[in-house]
């Protein structure tokens, strides 16, 4: 009796390796588990065995059955895994076809880098203080040191318009006498941002209208020095840890003294190309002291408060940054040059 | 302004190199923008020592250096004729080693030609087989080795140069005759070897238009010795009294005037040392008296003005002339020596005699009394003029010249009477001519140079440096201030060649900056500030704007920004032909540069809808927005009103295309107020409504305005095909929004309650009703929400039919209802009783019937 389970086990094991799906399980199942199954009849007569013999067999009969079972069990799984391997194999996609383009939307990239820019000063504690693009003369230029006739009137080309006095701003350094007389004697830590206009012939390196960002500390220990360290600052945040600055004296009738902070170029490393004029170094913004004129206008004194303004120019930025040779793209909005940023 | 390196060494010796000096100047904010070698060579790639280590080139550097070897003096001992070519001549020169024979077509060796051997033998810049020169030929500067040819059956290797030939100038007219004394065979580049600085001077700088003015501020930068030029005349001449006098009538507009005078001149050719000077400081040489009037001028920085004398005597018939400085009577005018005839301005200073004017002071000459080839005797004007007046003249007058830039810039009074010395002394030295004795100088009104006091307690708080009272003076001495310090406190005199020093305060920023310029920008240290933080204020418009900024970004539309400036019938493309306009007034520009661009827009939607009309041939599918001012005059103020706009247009498709089969259609209005909706929505704003409306820019059946709480805040709809058709746009719907941002922002709650999040759940149920087609679907839904009560949350279109279901002049309006209770689950009894109540008041309000 224990010879022929042996043989049943075997012979089930052999039958269930020829098994190769659900069907054929099933009746494996049936044939070696089942009710009728050979096992079956030697369990069923088991009652009619000698005692003696019945343990042993009992006891083998029941191993065999666990065995078929669990085998039963394991070839189940491998079965359904099978399946489910075939048919994923059928739902194989080519994965180089293109996506589905999604129609999205994307900041202009003058107002991205305004934005990047302002971010910066934000974290330093300058304000965002805007003021407006038609401006008094007195406002852009008298109160700026810049007298009616005055030679610094030259350095800029000015829109004038049909109404005595009124003029499109040239810069936004208007409105650092509108945050200095709303706010005197507080300290005053501000950006400035807005469109600015310039009477000038459109070409690829010059426009009309043009976005500025103008920065003023005012308070009663600031110096050049905190000028100088903190536009370093800035450009270390702006163009990276590692980028070389450097000052040099210029003029602007607002500050005194005045310089610019060029930084090395980034497209040559400082060794000269066209985009730097081949000096290595581009000019990135204007700045300095506030001249005592222009603080006094702003309702401080001189003799007891300092500060510093700079300026620069979010489109130049935009184009050194990308090497973007035409400013025209700015305003011409062609989707072809605005979805690439 | 152009200074050749060897006129600046006239007046300091300096032991660093040209590029190091273009740094240093640059530093200082005179900025080289450029320097061209004129013989000297070019520096070798780098230089080293660099603060921060910057290897870079630091100055674009251009020109040609002259090989010693190659290019030397030679010497024209004959000229010949050439066997074959009337238009060429054959040369015997001498280049210090040995005889050649060159050929050449320089017309102004033509007078020699065939003359034997000359007495004074011509010196010329004669460059040797196998040297580097431009080619004269060429347009530009094209670099190009002399080679060995035969030019008309006689062999040539070797020439002598053009100006343009060894980049001095663009002359190529003839070859350069040098002065007599060139030694023969010395190389060229040791003989006149230089390089031209071409520095920015900026509008507070003019006391550097000059090449003593660099010179100064070169001394001061390298603690170089400063050597003033002479101002000696050797006069041996009558008094000057007895020839001329003068009279000031404004002293104000001219402070100073002063007169020389010289007689026995000839007006030649100045010698080649000048002409190349003026050649490489950007002038072209005329005759040796303007020569030497606009030599002195690039040299020390004031305009003179020659007189023909005689042309003067002629005018008041042999009387002593009299020279009168005054503003115009009425109705003068004058002829100036560009041969134009000029109406004065009550404000335009002249210089005049008693029969009338003479030139327009500080600006221009008259024609009548110029310095001509016959002149004489010359009568030298050095004068100060108030340079706003100046100005003035200058922009009325429409005239630029080299006078009229260092004048309108200010030149200090004290220079006037350096400038007729110095002149009169170079006039006699190349004519020799005789000086009058002593100058006519009328000084009425001598400026006052300020003195300025500082402390280091100054030098502290605006620099951020410490500088001892001696450290401050020795960089004030060194630009050539008169110092004295008293205790703590540095008094500075403002030294007479300069006006850009102010009075107290003003005084101080302008010696900070002279301070920093020369203790050097590079040595301020880097320190934040530590003044106290400033108090903060809320930017609450900025932050809104910002956020509908990046919303309608997130709804996938791209922002445009667009120019302010238009024209009104560019602008008037936004409306159906011959609409009325609105009725502010524009900001019109005075002096408007191109012809589209003249008026402050009054419409962003006009500026977007270019932006449309110019991406249509390049996209199907356009989804844009700009946020933006439109400028609204006012009557009764000067200034416009500001006003903040948000645009958006959309058309085409609604998605993009794709290799898979998904027409989605194409976008239509709704997408528009889905988009708008949501921007709404995202802003808490309430009570929102979308009335039908005509606006003439929309199709009138697709047009409705927005209003919030009972404010009208913009229109939406698809544009007028009359609108589209003036635009070059396909013939598909476009659909625009045009609201008014700034009346949007402002009703923007600060802040605003959550609803809760529901516990228990909701009952859902669908309601389909039959109206008459007119009624509009807000109504329906209002009269649903309003009797459906706290307990209907929400109420969703789902279903729009129109059909022979329902019969003709009938929709069908599908709704999904949700009801809810915060605070316990509703039974079908409570949701029937409400759905209920819905019916039976839709049926009452809105002859509704039930669709079953
Ligand atoms: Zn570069």
């Amino acid at each position: 009796m224990l010879d022929r389970l042996d043989r049943i086990e075997k012979d089930a094991a052999r039958a269930l390796i020829a098994a190769k799906d659900e069907a054929a399980l099933q009746g494996w199942k049936t044939k070696f588990l089942g009710r009728s199954s050979e096992l079956g009849e030697i369990f069923d007569g088991l009652r009619e065995l000698p005692k003696e013999e019945r343990r042993a067999v009992g006891k083998r009969v029941n191993e065999v059955k666990t065995s078929l079972e669990s085998a039963h069990q394991a070839r189940l799984q491998e079965l359904h895994h099978d399946s489910m391997m075939q048919s994923l194999r059928e739902e194989r996609l080519d994965v180089t076809l293109p996506g589905r383009p999604i129609p999205r939307g994307r900041i202009h990239p003058a107002n991205q880098t305004l934005r990047q820019i302002l971010a910066i000063w934000a974290d330093m504690g300058f304000q965002v203080y805007r003021s407006r693009d038609v401006e008094t003369d007195e406002y852009n230029f008298g109160l700026l040191n810049m007298p009616p006739h005055h030679p610094a009137r030259d350095m800029w080309d000015t829109f004038f318009t049909n109404e005595p006095g009124i003029v499109l701003r040239t810069h936004t350094s208007p409105g650092q006498i509108h945050v200095m007389r709303e706010r005197a004697p507080e300290p005053v830590r501000v950006v400035l941002p807005g469109m600015c206009y310039r009477y000038e012939q459109i070409t690829a390196r010059a426009e009309i209208q043009f976005n500025q960002v103008e920065g003023l500390a005012v308070g009663r220990a600031i110096t050049l020095a905190d000028l100088k360290g903190t536009l370093i600052n800035f450009a270390r945040r702006f163009f990276g840890q590692g980028v070389r600055t450097r000052f040099r004296a210029d003029h602007f009738p607002f500050t005194e003294p005045s310089a610019e902070m060029d930084i090395e170029c980034f497209v040559c490393s400082g060794q000269g190309c066209s985009i730097c004029k081949h000096t290595g170094w581009l000019e990135i913004l204007g700045c300095g002291m506030v001249h005592p004129t222009v603080l006094a206008n702003g309702g401080y004194d001189p003799e007891k408060y300092s500060g510093f303004a700079f300026g620069m120019g979010p489109e130049r930025i935009t184009m050194l940054k990308h090497r973007i040779e035409d400013i025209r793209h700015f305003w011409a909005n062609d989707l072809r040059f605005l979805e690439q940023f | 302004m152009r200074v050749p390196f060897s006129w600046l060494q006239d007046f300091v010796k300096i032991d660093i190199s040209i590029e190091e000096i273009a740094r240093r100047l640059t530093m200082a904010g005179l900025e080289v923008e450029e320097v061209q070698y004129v013989g000297l060579p070019l520096p070798s790639g780098k230089t080293e020592g660099r603060a921060g280590g910057h290897s870079g080139p630091e100055t674009k550097t251009t020109g040609l250096a002259w090989e010693p070897d190659k290019i030397v003096v030679g010497s024209i001992l004959e000229v010949m004729s050439h066997p074959n070519a009337d238009r060429l001549v054959l040369c015997r020169l001498d280049d210090g080693e040995q005889e050649h024979t060159l050929v050449t077509g320089a017309p102004n060796l033509f007078p020699f030609k065939d003359k034997g051997a000359l007495s004074h033998p011509l010196k010329v810049a004669y460059a040797r087989e196998g040297a580097r020169i431009f080619d004269g030929h060429s347009t530009g500067q094209e670099l190009t080795t002399l080679k060995r040819a035969e030019i008309r059956g006689v062999e040539s290797y070797s020439m002598a140069c053009s100006e343009k030939e060894l980049g001095i100038s663009d002359d190529h007219e003839g070859v350069i005759l040098l002065d007599e004394d060139a030694p023969t065979g010395t190389p060229l580049v040791d003989y006149m070897g230089d390089a031209v600085f071409d520095i920015a001077v900026k509008p507070n700088t003019a006391r550097v238009a000059s090449i003593l003015g660099v010179a100064r501020e070169l001394a001061a930068l390298t603690g170089a010795k400063l050597k003033e030029p002479s101002y000696n005349v050797t006069s041996k001449g009558s008094p000057i009294e007895t020839l001329v006098e003068i009279e000031i009538q404004e002293p104000e507009l001219n402070p100073r005037f002063v007169l020389g005078y010289i007689e026995g001149i000839a007006t030649g050719p100045s010698p080649y040392w000048m002409q190349r000077r003026l050649t490489l400081a950007g002038m072209r040489p005329i005759n040796c008296i303007v020569d030497a009037t606009n030599y002195v001028m690039l040299e020390i920085g004031e305009p003179l003005h020659a007189f023909d004398y005689d042309a003067l005597a002629s005018r008041t018939e042999g009387a002593k002339p009299k020279i009168i400085t005054r503003l115009p009577e009425s109705g003068e005018s004058l002829t100036t020596l560009d041969g134009e005839q000029r109406q004065l301005d009550d404000f335009t200073v002249l210089v005049c005699d008693t029969a009338g004017p003479l030139s327009i002071a500080g600006v221009i000459g008259g024609a009548e009394t110029e310095v001509g080839e016959q002149t004489k005797r010359v009568l030298l004007e050095g004068a100060a003029w108030d340079f706003i007046n100046i100005r003035r003249t200058l922009s009325a007058q429409r005239i630029d010249s080299e006078a009229s830039y260092r004048f309108s810039r200010g030149v200090h009074p004290a220079m006037a009477d350096r400038a007729v010395r110095r002149a009169l002394e170079l006039m006699r030295s190349l004519t020799g001519g005789t000086v009058a004795q002593g100058l006519i100088d009328a000084y009425p009104l001598p400026p006052k140079d300020p003195v300025v006091e500082i402390t280091p307690e100054d030098v502290q708080r605006w620099l951020g440096i410490d500088l001892k009272p001696k450290e401050m003076a020795e960089i004030l001495r060194r630009l050539q201030f008169e110092v004295e310090t008293k205790g703590n406190t540095v008094h500075a005199r403002t030294p007479d060649h300069r006006l850009d020093i102010g009075e107290g305060n003003v005084g101080k920023a302008d010696l900070m900056e002279e301070i920093a310029r020369q203790y050097g920008y590079d040595r301020i240290p880097e320190t934040l500030i530590t003044d106290e933080l400033p108090p903060l204020y809320g930017n609450p418009d900025l932050v809104l704007e910002e956020r509908v900024r990046d919303l309608l970004v997130s709804l996938g539309l791209q922002e445009v920004i667009t120019y302010r400036l238009t024209s009104i019938q560019r602008e008037a493309r936004h409306l159906p032909p011959a609409s009325p306009r609105d009725d502010k007034p524009y900001v019109h520009l005075a002096n408007p540069i191109t012809s589209d661009r003249v008026v402050m827009r009054h419409s962003l939607l006009a500026s977007v809808l270019e932006i449309v009309e110019r991406n249509a041939h390049v996209r199907d599918r356009i989804a844009l927005f700009e946020i933006g001012p439109v400028f609204l005059g006012s009557e009764e103020g000067a200034l416009p009103d500001e006003v903040l706009k948000l645009v958006i247009a959309l058309t085409g498709p609604r998605a993009l295309p794709t290799w898979q089969d998904t027409d989605e259609g194409r976008m239509d209005f709704f997408d528009l107020k889905g988009i708008l909706v949501e921007l709404l929505k995202d802003l808490h704003l309430e009570n929102i409504r979308f009335e039908p409306h005509e606006h003439p820019s929309f199709h009138p059946g697709k047009c409705a305005r927005v209003m919030i709480a009972d404010k009208h805040v913009g229109y939406l709809g698809e544009i007028h095909p009359l609108v589209r058709e003036n635009y070059d746009l396909p013939e598909t719907p476009l659909m625009a929004a045009d609201m008014n941002l700034q009346t949007i922002l402002a009703g923007v709650p600060e802040r605003y309650d959550l609803a809760q999040v529901p516990t228990f759940p909701p009952v859902l149920e669908d309601l389909a009703i039959v109206v008459e087609e007119e009624l509009r679907a807000q109504e329906v839904e209002d009269q649903i929400r309003s009797a459906g009560g706290s307990m209907l949350v929400d109420v969703r279109l789902f279903d729009l039919y129109r059909g022979d279901q329902i019969g003709a002049g009938k929709k069908s309006l599908a709704y999904a209802l949700t009801y809810q209770a915060p605070d316990r689950t509703l039974t079908d009894e409570e949701v029937a009783k409400v759905r209920g109540r819905i019916i039976k008041h839709l049926e009452k309000k809105l002859k509704s019937k039930l669709r079953s």
